[in-house]
């Protein structure tokens, strides 16, 4: 038997005090086997140790909560006898690890945690964020990372209805890939995994056991550091086809009345399976290791316990049931196998070959294992961002000097404006002005810079103590102007251009169209909304289902960001009419035992309880991942939030697009013009600072409500959130979903930037034709919510306040075209275009034509463009255009690249 | 009407297969399961879309191979109606009843979204529901939709009306833009895009109710 060692135990990610407690559970040493049962059941990822005392802070419980937290999936009611069983996950080392693999098992492992509770997984939707468009392994991970969700849901059948992208260089070196599903149950026909009861069949069903994935859920508990690429055979191998047989043989042996309890073989597979169903249902269990169907040979009983496998699930059948069991998953094609029974030892007992290789009492596995109050860092709120204001400092010198002649005082002035003004430090503008005998020399510094007119005075000074001039006045004057308007002043709109073809704004098609999002035939909306809508199939309802977070807000304020988050899943789903019911999350931060981590995951979660608690908007699921570090740095904290509503008549649902022209636009909501942490004061000023809009609650669900019944009362023609990018950004997004211009009027007062730029919350945009105006700000102002008329739809241009314009068109492209173009360069970058010299061109056509002669014009004398004559017999009996062919093939691929331009005159040779 | 939809594993179309056509005859098809060798009593047989065997090998070369194939390559040849959708499509070019082959994506990725067709063949019984040369839009979601063959069987197929759609937009690198071909007798149709996602206006569109109510008319 192999000795443990400190290192064993380290590399375990033990600490030797849980190794002390774990010889205290067993009252002796552990043996290599139950050492790796305790390291992966006291893994961050599975016991929650440093986050469980904080989630109980979430409220759960609401009338239509049929299953709170604690299960492999939460279960509401959502009405028509029918239930919704959703959660989210994370896979985020794997992802970074092996982009492809990573994401597609983490797509099956949460459709797993769905139909192992007995729903059919209806939607797929996910939360990405990426590091920096710069950074050079973000295409790689993107490119891989879609491509192994698509592959997944694909296959599986379920549509990927929708989810949300972000790219920050906070995310450079430790991505994070949230999935979540969304399946719906009859509402009394629910599984759960407690394996209540002695001497019932222990049922493994689905894939054989590899060594793939031994020890994932204890990787995904550690920090990154160099080499954590080595870490790649940890990462599970997907195989969707497998995972479609097993929901389908699940499902119809789900219909008969066989399983006790059932669990989905995740993180720590066999190991952690066995003991959550034992320790829920109060009783114990025993393994026969020589029963699990393996897919290698030789595999020892750590192997087995800690393999991380995909596709497999473990049953408690009730006894007498195992051949009708067995019957289905054979038909599908599966292993099955009866791999033990339930005891009433409360012990997990593990054989192999005959002999106990591990023997070890479930309480300390499961409802004993730590449970940690690290310290937590006091929070310091951000201050407001100061007023985005600069001073701007003028000054004019006027300079008389009767008697003296124009072209005199002309000299005067040039030589001031180029030897002293000129010299000033900052200068923006100057220039000067002659009329009668005297001269105005002005001058302007840039916004902010500190300096003063001094060389100017002096020179100016000067001259009238020479006499050169009778008299010299100099006036300095300064204002203060407002950053953010001074930059938009030239145009809100070419601002508006820059933010809706940024990396976080630009259209996610390239995204979603490798997404198959129609399949099940029930998408009512799909990706590029707000909510994502889907009918529950043969009924005339809906469940919407959003995921989203600002994490530039939580890093900021974690309290203020972790309302926030909650409140944006409620806004996305009312701006489809549907009611809000639940939430699930995925809370991504760094490394626990940092104090000031801790403060940014204790803060959101305060932060979320509020407004869960405000809305009416309970927690029934979600998952923790913790560690998401590379030598120390922390990403951003990403409390990702998935939401789930019901919208009773699916026919009645608001669309971002649906506007026509006439309609007009309406902001619900107040705008105070909140440019702390905007998306605007980032792109255009490269601003991260400041404090991130505050989050009302009480008008958040007042609005939320308001809006609801003027879209259940037809009274609007579109509907959309307003969030990153403000009121403009959502105004575009509406005019392009609906194919109509928009004409915009901002209020008078307003400043104009931080009114159209502004994240202020809680708001919303309406389209609503032209009768119904009246009526639907009659109705908000009666339910005491602020909202105005800010715009108008109709023509192919945006307009704002008539002196500003962009064409829905040109928009479109700017919008569109900046993923797809960023993905497509990847090996352009890698081959950086270079002129190409003539010599090589000559040798290239030489290679493939060998009897050519060929000659050669450097026309503009830049290595890049050319006029080429070439005779070859190898031309003979062709036409221009093939002769032209074998020439540029003969260039591989190099024109239009290396090679700009070439002028190709062709010969056939005698 | 007695249609048919058979189920291969991973099959993922066979439900809404099953709805496109329980909504325009008004009653449940028979599903029919891969392992079978034998066919219910039916005149109009689906093969859905999906991802029969994992698209392992190739994509519809194993479900070609399947049991129940045998005999639908012959009912086909007796004159029963067999239309492919998407994987169905495939598989109908694997199992020998129709040309050409669907190769991968010619721009290498998966492809969801909503696209064009001209039907270029409103004659077939497949098609009876539309205009010569009507637009219409159906959804297409494939990783492997670019139908290829040789310039010869292309011409014969296009010279003899055999190309029933044609893609406006051509989202796969598909030959001639080809959609959807029909065997020389017309009684077997192999088509990328999905009319079944497209029969209710809440979810994007009714040209796949026309398509089916078509066939309803024709059979």
């Amino acid at each position: 038997m192999t000795a443990i060692t400190p290192e064993i135990v380290a590399e375990h990610g033990l600490s030797q005090e849980e190794y002390d407690r774990i010889r205290a559970a067993l009252g002796r040493e552990p043996n290599l086997l139950e050492l790796g049962v305790f390291s992966v059941m006291w893994s961050e990822h599975c016991s929650y140790k440093s986050s469980r005392r904080h989630l109980k802070k979430l409220p759960t419980a609401a009338p239509w909560v049929i299953q709170g937290p604690g299960e492999n999936a939460g279960v509401i009611d959502i009405g028509e006898g029918l239930a919704a069983v959703f959660k989210m996950e994370s896979h985020n080392h794997p992802s970074y690890i092996e982009p492809y693999q990573g994401a597609a098992t983490g797509v099956g492992g949460i459709m797993r945690d769905v139909f192992t509770m007995g729903a059919r997984p209806v939607a797929n939707m996910n939360a990405l964020r990426f590091g920096s468009w710069d950074h050079p392994k973000t295409r790689h991970l993107v490119a891989g990372v879609v491509a192994g969700i698509g592959g997944y849901g694909n296959c599986m059948g379920v549509p990927t209805v929708g989810g949300e992208t972000n790219f920050h260089s906070g995310y450079d070196n430790n991505i994070l890939v949230n999935a979540m599903t969304v399946g719906i149950a009859e509402k009394h026909r629910i599984f759960y995994s407690a394996a209540r009861g002695a001497g019932n069949p222990v049922v493994y069903v689905g894939s054989k056991t590899g060594r793939d994935g031994i020890h994932g859920a204890t990787m995904a508990s550690a920090e990154f550091g160099e080499g954590s690429e080595e870490r790649r055979p940890t990462v599970q191998v997907g195989d969707p086809f497998t995972e479609k047989l097993l929901l389908e043989a699940c499902l119809e042996l789900m219909a008969s009345d066989a399983i006790i309890a059932i669990q989905d073989m995740g993180a720590a597979g066999l190991t952690s399976s066995s003991v959550e169903m034992a320790a829920k249902g109060g009783g114990g269990v025993e393994l026969d290791l020589d029963k699990v169907p393996q897919r290698e040979e030789g595999m020892n009983a750590y192997e087995m316990m800690l393999s991380e496998s995909q596709e497999r699930m473990l049953m408690v059948l009730k006894p007498g049931k195992e051949e009708e069991a067995r019957a289905i998953f054979e038909k599908w094609g599966l292993a099955f196998a009866v791999i033990g029974v339930t005891t009433d030892s409360g012990r997990l007992v593990v054989k192999h070959k005959g002999v106990v290789e591990a023997d070890i009492p479930l309480g300390p596995l499961a409802d004993e294992a730590p449970n940690y109050d690290r310290p937590v860092a006091p929070l310091e709120k951000p201050a407001p961002l100061e007023d985005p204001t600069v001073t701007v400092r003028e000054a004019l010198a006027i300079l008389s000097a009767p008697g003296k002649s124009e072209d005199e005082m002309r000299a005067l002035a040039e030589a001031l404006v180029d030897d002293r003004v000129a010299s000033l430090a900052g200068v923006e503008a100057a220039g000067y002005s002659l009329a009668r005998g005297e001269a105005k020399i002005y001058a302007r510094l840039a916004p902010g810079v500190a300096g003063d007119f001094a060389p100017l005075k002096d020179a100016a000074e000067n001259l009238r103590e020479t006499g050169v001039i009778a008299a010299a006045e100099i006036e300095t004057h300064e204002e203060s102007v407002d950053l953010a308007d001074r930059a938009g002043a030239h145009s809100l709109l070419t601002a508006l251009g820059l933010l809706m073809s940024s990396p976080d704004l630009c259209s996610r098609r390239w995204i979603w169209e490798q997404y198959d999002h129609t399949v099940m035939a029930d998408t009512v909306i799909g990706p590029g909304g707000d909510a994502a809508l889907v009918r529950v199939h043969g009924t005339n309802r809906a469940l919407a289902i959003t995921t989203d977070v600002t994490p530039r807000y939580v890093k900021a304020d974690p309290f203020e960001g972790g309302k926030q988050a909650v409140a944006e899943t409620w806004r996305n789903i009312c701006a489809t009419g549907a009611a809000p019911l639940a939430i699930t999350n995925c809370l991504n931060f760094g490394n626990p035992e940092r104090p000031e981590i801790m403060a940014q995951f204790v803060g959101a979660v305060e932060g979320m309880a509020e407004a869960c608690e405000a809305l009416g908007y309970p927690v029934v699921s979600g998952n923790v991942s913790l560690y998401n570090e590379t030598n120390g740095v922390a990403i951003a904290p990403t409390p990702a939030i998935g939401g789930v509503g019901v919208l009773e008549d699916a026919t009645k649902a608001a669309r971002v697009g649906g506007a026509e022209a006439g309609d007009e636009l309406v902001a619900v909501g107040v705008t105070r013009g909140w440019l702390g942490q905007s998306l605007y004061m980032r792109e255009l000023f490269g601003r991260e600072d400041g404090a991130p809009p505050p989050v009302d609650l009480a008008a958040e669900r007042r609005n939320g409500e308001a809006v609801r019944k003027l879209i259940a009362e037809g009274l609007a023609t579109a509907c959309h959130d307003v969030s990153d990018g403000g009121l403009l950004v959502a105004a575009a997004e509406m005019a392009l979903a609906s194919g109509e211009g928009l004409e915009l009027k901002t209020p008078v007062k307003a400043r104009r930037a931080a009114f159209w730029f502004g994240e202020d919350q809680g708001r919303y945009l309406l389209a609503c034709a032209p009768g119904a105006t009246d009526t639907a700000l009659l109705k908000l102002a009666m339910a005491g919510v602020q909202a105005s008329r800010i715009g108008r739809f109709g023509g192919a241009f945006i307009r704002l306040d008539e002196d500003d314009a962009i064409g829905l068109f040109d928009l479109a492209d700017l919008h569109e075209k900046p993923l797809p173009a960023y993905m497509r360069s990847e090996t352009a970058k890698e081959n950086e275009p270079m002129p190409m010299p003539a010599e090589k061109i000559r040798e290239l056509i030489l290679e493939a034509l060998p009897d050519a002669t060929v000659e050669i014009e450097d026309l503009a004398g830049d290595g890049d463009h050319y006029r080429a004559r070439v005779v070859s017999a190898a031309f003979r009996g062709k036409n221009r255009v093939q002769q032209h062919q074998l020439v540029y093939r003969a260039l591989k691929g190099r024109m239009g690249g290396e090679l700009h331009a070439l002028a190709l005159e062709t010969e056939a040779a005698e | 009407m007695k249609p048919s939809v058979i189920v291969f594993p991973a099959s993922n179309c066979d439900r809404d297969a099953a709805a496109a056509l329980e909504m325009a005859t008004g009653k449940k098809p028979r599903m029919v399961w891969h392992g079978d060798s034998e066919l219910p009593d039916t005149d109009f047989i689906v093969l859905p879309g999906g991802f029969s065997y994992g698209d392992y090998l190739r994509a519809g070369a194993m479900a070609a191979r399947s049991p129940i194939m045998r005999a639908v390559v012959e009912k086909a040849r007796d004159g029963t109606p067999v239309l492919g959708i998407c994987n169905g499509f495939q598989i109908l070019c694997e199992a020998g009843l129709l040309p050409g082959a669907l190769l991968r994506n010619a721009g290498l990725d998966f492809v969801c979204r909503t696209v064009a067709l001209r039907v270029e063949n409103s004659q077939s019984l497949f098609t009876s529901g539309f205009a010569q040369g009507q637009y219409v839009n159906f959804p297409v979601a494939h990783h492997d939709g670019n139908y290829f063959a040789d310039a010869e069987t292309l011409n014969r197929l296009e010279g003899e009306g055999r190309v029933a759609f044609r893609y406006v937009d051509n989202p796969n690198g598909s030959a001639r833009d080809i959609a959807g071909v029909l065997n020389e007798a017309g009684n077997v149709l192999g088509m990328m895009p999905h009319p079944e996602r497209a029969i209710s206006p809440l979810l994007g569109g009714v040209d796949g109710a026309a398509f089916f109510r078509g066939l309803l008319e024709a059979a």
